[in-house]
């Protein structure tokens, strides 16, 4: 397969008139918005039922009665399940057999151990009386008190942080460091629990047929769910046929299949029907997670340069009672700003809520904010300005493990976008600008980063006789256009222009294509696609070289170049012939090849691999009022190679509007008392609405790498974020001189 | 949810006789109304849809000079309403400052005085609420309740009344008309929202089956049309409640104020007129330390019930801003972001 390798490493040579870097549109854009495309509440199996959930008041305790008579009295009910009557699993839903296999409340009991957890769910012939079902059931509770707030528990440091890093980390001496220093500076910033809010609702429809089982459900991974469904349930993983052909956004919090979902198997199950179950939104603050609530205490020491001679970044944050997940918020301070001595630690407290989970830069965006203002807190002790502040402590090597970076680009992106915003006028010192109405007017910014992940996934190519071809991979498509992006690599991978190519995408049947998260799916399931496409193209070349009736014979798989549905020989691009040719004469119908993605562990070991961008801010502060307005955004990205700029475009403007978000308005609301969380619904879990996002800018900056991958792709779903909340809070305290030290920022807190 | 009998009678006669009976509600827009029934928060045994009773949807000029309302009147309609705009612009300035353009085109002007609070215990079944369940207890008190009221609470609720809308039309002399079994009358929207009190649960003048079928506003409410400016301040630029806002009207002549009128929002569980601060503003100068001084007089019996004394002083500077700006003068044309102290950001493409 030495074609493969040869196309692995100079992919743009081998493919031209590529697909790959045109700004392509969503294709399923125009299903989307004529309301055709079918998303998983959208079916309705025959037969269907309905199934809503019954879920705990309390934050603690035990469900002490439930009126399951009433509930089955209401006219149109046909079943409760509760458990006492819920059909049995195959495996323990509180088992824990690996670190991702998060614990699920599948009415395994009548304890309650967070808000919002399921206590029974009600099956119906209509959503409406499943609904009163479920108020009907009027349940009574042993009520114990609710452990709310990080001082709400006894701490304790957690095992593993995020994906399982270690807790406690540190190179050099940072106490040294902060004594040797000649300006320190100490500040402690909160960030509140925050939840996904996906516009569509986690949603399941089930139909059993014998042990065999057919769901539509939105789902970040669906191998993933597959797996968890068929032990769950003790069947072959391929007897579970999941589709989930459209996603009203995830975030993470449909990466892993959730209990509510898995209860709607079980009600499927336990009425022999096929059901649905759709979450309300208050449901969604429970059982599918959240972004946990951060304390983070920075320590920085400078010498007379204002280069860092220390960095202590402590983390203290929050996990349910039976789970774990600790948001990795200090982990923010290992890859971007160079120091002698740097010590990441965290502590954790356990509260009665439901698991957190991983929420768009999980650990990143917490740890960011926080560490983008108190860089910003370091550069004004040092008198410096910001970016220079940046540059004086840029990071030629990853600071914690003193690897190489595999590419980064980010002096260019600090350069372009401090050019297109206009940095270079900012006054050093707060509160000196203002707009001709009066307003404070801030410049702040902010460093980005996300690592650049890989996973596993895999992809089946074929090429057909027509001339056409066909690539298959079980990818997810969240809403941020992935399958145009992975289409894109496909047509090149085949050598083919993109309409002859049918993608497939979206189901459990199809190659496992890995996670969307991380920022790594394109990456992964894209060099999956790429690899199979090589696949199968070697073979087609195998084919045309080996043939002496073909143009090509002799030329060695070397000497091939693919290309808009013909081989050419290399050195005379007058030979050559088509795909349907070669086929034919071999007497075909078709051929396939399949291919891998994966991280290489050799480059792995050697390269430090982000994305890095630079975000400039500015915010209007209503000198009176204190009430703040981002009137610009300015941000631009190095991330590898873009794939689709209308795409990378789109998903760094959605980061930056969530950082803005992150910075301003989100926030869950959770009474101290009762650890019930208040704002539960869209009007009061405030996003950011058009008007507070008038001007967003992101500039895509050229980067080469080698080392991530053959196609040279980082990830960029998620790297918008981080620099974007710590340079609107820096802009806030430009505008008005008063530090943020709790987001989101709050009115009260500016009104001096 | 709950079900319910659904009538949509053809009079307004038929429509009183049907929501006399106990347990029911009338469904005008239902932006709030649905939202409170999914919540089990008000579970109606029937709904009465006057939705499409023709009378109420006119706006009309009455031979005093006044102006009727018809309940019915969709928010939208009525801000748009180019006439209104010009004669009534800080109300048209409210009712687009509310909700979000969808909301506003469903919501109808009887609909909008009688929201709900936006309290989130009230909305929490699961908690002690006097104003849902008299007697049950207030679980705002000592909860998050930064922001709730700092006017005219009592330890039985502490809840504000969200309206936009009604903080102009308060401060305009509105008039509600009302019909009900007994017939037809007029109540004044400064006396139709109640404070809590013992009562909490005693919203309004409503007594059952009684329909709101208008909103009258008075001949010399037009006379502030030069000088009217509505201003909210919120935490996101639109699609927010407000956390306060002012409605300021005057009429001056030669640096003197001749008449006066100031209302707040959120600040309360009704609409609050500032009376008091209104008689400091007359015949005085028009100046800031004139309009200061009214602010202290229109919070002088402010106090915190919460976490929330930043609002006292936060209504006292809009009060002032608010005053500030009806003096400059209403606009030629309603600002991109209506009632938002960003209204004026240069740039901005539209109108609202
Ligand atoms: C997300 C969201 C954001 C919002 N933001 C704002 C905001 O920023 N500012 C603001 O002011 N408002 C806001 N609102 C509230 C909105 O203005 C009200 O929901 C709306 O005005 C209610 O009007 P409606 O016609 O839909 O009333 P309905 O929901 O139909 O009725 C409300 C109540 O009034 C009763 N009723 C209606 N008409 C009559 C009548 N003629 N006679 C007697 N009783 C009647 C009903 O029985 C019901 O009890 C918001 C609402 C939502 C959902
Ligand atoms: S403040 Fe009023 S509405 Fe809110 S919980 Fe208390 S009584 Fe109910």
């Amino acid at each position: 397969m030495t074609l493969e390798l040869s196309l692995n490493q100079q992919p743009a040579h081998a493919r031209q008139g590529s697909s790959i870097g045109q700004p392509l549109t969503r294709r399923d854009g125009f299903l989307k918005v004529t309301g055709a495309a079918r998303y998983a509440a959208d079916n309705h199996p025959p037969g269907m039922l309905y199934a809503v959930l019954a879920v705990s008041s309390i934050a603690r305790g035990r469900v002490a009665a439930l009126d399951v008579e009433a509930a089955k009295a209401h006219q149109g009910v046909v079943e409760v399940m509760t458990p006492l009557n819920r059909p049995a699993l195959a495996a323990d839903p509180d088992a824990k057999d690996h670190p991702f296999m998060f614990r699920l409340d599948l009415l395994q009991n009548d304890q309650v151990r967070y808000p919002n957890q399921s206590i029974a769910v009600v099956i119906a012939e209509t959503l409406e009386a499943a609904t009163e079902g479920a108020a009907l059931l009027s349940p009574r509770y042993e009520v114990l008190p609710a452990r709310v707030g990080l001082d709400g528990a006894e701490s304790f440091v957690p095992r593993g942080v995020g994906v399982g890093g270690p807790a406690v980390q540190h190179k050099g001496d940072v106490e040294a460091g902060l004594k040797s220093a000649k300006t320190r500076i100490e500040a402690t910033y909160e960030t509140p629990a925050q939840y996904h809010n996906a516009m569509e609702p986690h949603a399941i429809v089930v139909a059993w047929d014998g042990d065999t089982l057919s769901i539509d459900t939105p789902s970040q991974g669906l191998a993933m769910a597959q797996g968890r469904i068929a032990g769950l349930f003790g069947i072959a993983p391929e007897n579970v046929h999941i589709r989930s052909p459209f996603l009203g956004g995830g975030f993470g919090s449909k990466g892993m299949i959730s209990g509510p979902q898995v209860l709607g198997i079980l009600a499927a199950r336990l009425v022999g029907r096929p059901v649905k179950l759709v979450l309300r939104r208050e449901q969604m603050y429970g059982p599918v997670g959240h972004r946990a609530p951060t304390r983070q205490t920075l320590r920085m020491g400078m010498d007379g340069e204002g280069r860092l001679t220390a960095l202590d970044h402590q983390a203290k944050t929050a996990s349910s009672t039976f789970d774990d997940f600790f948001e990795p918020a200090a982990d923010a301070s290992h890859t971007l700003y160079a120091s002698p001595a740097i010590a990441t630690s965290h502590d954790a407290v356990r509260l009665d809520t439901g698991t957190p989970l991983f929420m768009r830069a999980p650990g990143e965006a917490t740890g960011s904010i926080a560490l983008e203002s108190a860089i910003d807190e370091a550069a004004h002790a040092c008198g410096m300005d910001p970016l220079e502040f940046r540059l004086r402590n840029y990071a030629e090597v990853e600071p914690m493990t003193g690897k190489p970076f595999s590419s980064k680009a980010l002096r260019e992106c600090y350069r372009q976008a401090a050019e297109t915003f206009g940095w270079a006028s900012r006054p050093l010192q707060p509160r000196l600008m203002r707009d001709a109405d009066g307003f404070l007017t801030g410049w702040g910014m902010g460093t980005a980063t996300f690592p650049a992940l890989m996973f596993q996934a895999e992809a089946r190519a074929v090429l057909r006789s027509d001339g056409s071809g066909v690539m298959e991979t079980g990818a997810q498509d969240m809403g941020q256009g992935a399958w145009t992006a992975f289409a894109q690599i496909a047509a090149d991978g085949l050598g083919l222009d993109i309409d002859q190519v049918d993608f497939r995408a979206g189901s459990s049947d199809l190659p496992n294509a890995g996670i969307a998260g991380g920022s790594g799916h394109t990456a992964t399931a894209g060099m999956a696609i790429h690899n199979a496409g090589a696949a199968v193209i070697a073979r087609l070349a195998d084919l045309a070289t080996g043939d002496e009736h073909s143009p090509l014979y002799g030329a060695g798989n070397e000497g091939v170049l693919a290309r808009g549905g013909r081989l050419y020989r290399r050195d005379d691009e007058s030979r050559g012939e088509s795909y349907a040719e070669i086929l034919t004469r071999a007497g075909l119908s078709e051929i396939e090849g399949h291919g891998t993605g994966a991280p290489d562990p050799a480059s792995q070991e050697t390269y430090a691999k982000h994305a890095h961008g630079a975000v400039f801010a500015e915010v209007k502060v209503d000198p009176d009022f204190g009430q703040i307005r981002v009137t610009r955004l300015v941000g631009a990205f190095a991330a590898g190679r873009v794939i689709n700029p209308r795409l990378v475009r789109s998903q760094y403007y959605g980061g930056m509007i969530w950082g803005v978000s992150f910075a301003l308005h989100e926030e869950a609301i959770t009474d101290r008392r009762s650890g019930r969380i208040q704002n539960a619904n869209l009007a009061e879990y405030h996003v950011p609405v058009n008007a507070d996002v008038p001007s967003v800018e992101a500039l895509l900056v050229h980067e080469d790498d080698p080392y991530v991958n053959a196609l040279g792709i980082k990830g960029v779903g998620e790297i918008g974020i981080t620099g974007t909340a710590g340079a609107v809070a820096n802009a806030v305290w430009h505008a008005t001189g008063v530090r943020p030290r709790r987001f989101p920022i709050r009115i009260e807190d500016l009104l001096g | 949810m709950r079900d319910f009998d659904y009538i949509r009678p053809a009079t307004i006669p038929d429509a009183i006789a049907a929501a006399a009976e106990p347990g029911s509600a009338y469904l005008a827009g239902g932006t709030n109304l649905l939202d409170l029934m999914k919540g089990g928060i008000t579970s109606p045994e029937r709904i009465v849809d006057i939705s499409r009773l023709p009378e109420l949807s006119r706006i009309e000029r009455l031979d005093d000079g006044g102006l009727r309302i018809g309940a019915l009147v969709r928010n939208a309609d009525l801000a748009y309403d180019p006439a209104f705009a010009k004669s009534y612009p800080a109300v048209a300035e409210a009712l687009l400052s509310g909700a979000s353009a969808q909301l506003r085109n469903a919501a109808t002007v009887g609909g909008n005085l009688l929201q709900r609070t936006r309290c989130s215990y009230f909305y929490d079944t699961a908690s002690a609420c006097n104003r849902r369940e008299p007697g049950a207890g207030c679980d705002a008190l000592g909860g998050e309740n930064r922001l709730h009221a700092v006017l005219g609470w009592s330890d039985a609720c502490i809840a504000t009344h969200p309206s936009d809308f009604c903080v102009p039309l308060v401060a305009l002399d509105a008039v509600v008309e009302i019909e009900g079994k007994k017939g037809r009358r007029h109540v004044t929207l400064e006396e139709f929202h109640r404070l809590p009190g013992e009562t909490p649960q005693r919203e309004n003048a409503l007594e059952p089956g009684d329909l709101i079928v208008a909103v009258r506003l008075p001949a010399e409410a037009a006379s502030f049309s030069a000088n009217a400016r509505y201003l909210k301040v919120r935490e996101r630029t639109s699609y927010a409640f407000a956390i306060v806002s002012a409605a300021a009207a005057l009429v001056v002549d030669g640096g003197k104020i001749r008449a006066a009128r100031l209302a707040l929002g959120g600040v309360a569980a009704k609409p609050w007129r500032a009376r008091t601060a209104e008689a400091v503003l007359l015949g005085a100068d028009a100046s800031e330390a004139t309009f200061a001084s009214a602010a202290d007089a229109a919070l002088a019996d402010a106090s915190p019930s919460g976490d929330n004394a930043f609002k006292i002083e936060l209504a006292r500077r809009i009060v002032v801003r608010a005053l500030m700006s009806a003096l400059s003068g209403t606009p030629e044309r309603l600002p991109a972001l209506p009632a938002s102290p960003f209204s004026n950001i240069p740039g901005a493409r539209h109108d609202a």
